[in-house]
């Protein structure tokens, strides 16, 4: 019997099929968990999914290469789904079309205060070359952000995990920073939080009124593409 | 759906391929995401199979997220390491973009003054 379920394991540890359904599962448990946690952004779904994840393959002593064999097949969806962003967007055009000098100039300065903050902070503090590639795009959406990270030659998964935290962060405490400098303009408040901390941050401006949500949706990408093209230039400058 | 999840896929396909040939300094997917804008913008509206097959791949969107981040585990060792820059950077880098980013679109805004809501 034990034989049995040892050979079982070898060929489930071998085969893409544990790395597939082992995501699905976590995710599906994440969401429910998200759920009955009435949405707490504590309870961030990629968060305990991750947590989930990495506990079995550390207990199983499965390597991550083996993992994403599997788990490839979610992987490669980001790119479609990057695509896909520019249905939400277009969607946004009436208000693009309405304010898009004041957007653009808040998303430009917002991006760029992103990164080059997160990177000088790190820098100050002894980070490592690696660590300061990888924070970069760190306010963007994590499949632009992957994309940039991969382009300038730092840690993809490194800052998946960045913007994972800065997310999360933003829509925690996001509310809390907005009302302690006593920015009301619901416009304002959807923006700062779209810019800062991407889908994340945009999911908790939906929570405070639809026309922060909007101006968060509208953020996520422009601030992607902006970061996207400055990023590799600054980069560049500074090597 | 299928002819729309094709589109998607030719969009990035055609993002990926401009990259490499004029050398852009972006991801392929977001030059797909930039070509995909300037057709609804053409188009004028976005078909409802589009929206659909958009709508699919986004309500589970943090289910992507998930084999990348997994890949914290390789780093956990890294992170360990330079916790103190990499949480000064993340908290006081977000916590001003939202400051400055908010005031300055909050400032912007009561001088168009645009219509509420």
């Amino acid at each position: 019997m034990s034989t049995d379920l040892s050979s079982i394991w070898i060929y489930l540890s071998t085969s893409p099929l544990l790395g597939l359904t082992s995501t699905l599962i976590a995710y599906q448990a994440a969401m429910w968990l998200f759920e009955k946690g009435g949405r707490s952004p504590l309870l961030n779904p990629i968060l305990v999914s991750v947590v989930i994840i990495v506990g079995f393959l550390m207990a199983t002593g499965t390597e991550y290469r083996t993992y994403f064999d599997g788990a490839q097949f979610v992987h490669f969806l980001l790119g479609p789904a990057t695509v896909a962003l520019a249905v939400p967007l277009y969607a946004q055009m009436p208000i693009l079309r309405r304010a898009w000098p004041a957007i653009l100039l808040v998303i430009l300065v917002g991006a760029v205060m992103a990164g080059v903050s997160a990177v000088a902070v790190a820098w100050a503090l002894g980070g490592s070359e690696k660590v300061l590639l990888s924070l970069a795009s760190k306010s963007v959406t994590i499949p632009i952000a992957m994309g940039i990270t991969e382009r300038i030659g730092g840690i993809p998964s490194l800052t998946a995990v960045m913007v994972m935290l800065t997310g999360i962060f933003g829509a925690v405490c996001g509310g809390w920073i907005l009302d302690l400098f006593r920015v009301k303009d619901q416009a304002a408040r959807g923006l700062a939080l779209g810019i800062a901390s991407h889908g994340i941050g945009t999911v908790r401006a939906l929570q405070m009124s639809e026309t922060a949500g909007a101006f968060g949706g509208l953020a996520i990408g422009l601030t992607g593409l902006i970061t996207a093209v400055l990023v590799p230039l600054l980069v560049g400058l500074l090597r | 759906m299928l002819p729309y999840i094709t589109v998607l896929l030719l969009c990035q396909l055609a993002g990926e391929v401009m990259v490499r040939l004029i050398g852009l300094p972006l991801p392929g997917p977001v030059v797909g995401m930039v070509l995909l804008f300037t057709g609804l913008v053409v188009r004028g509206r976005v078909p409802a199979g589009l929206d659909l097959a958009v709508k699919a791949i986004l309500s589970n969107f943090a289910l992507l997220f998930i084999p990348a981040s997994v890949g914290v585990m390789v780093h956990l060792k890294l992170i360990a390491e330079e916790a103190l820059p990499i949480a000064a950077a993340v908290l006081g880098s977000t916590f001003a973009t939202i400051v400055v980013a908010g005031r300055l679109m909050q400032a912007l805004s009561r001088r168009h003054k645009p219509e509420a809501k």
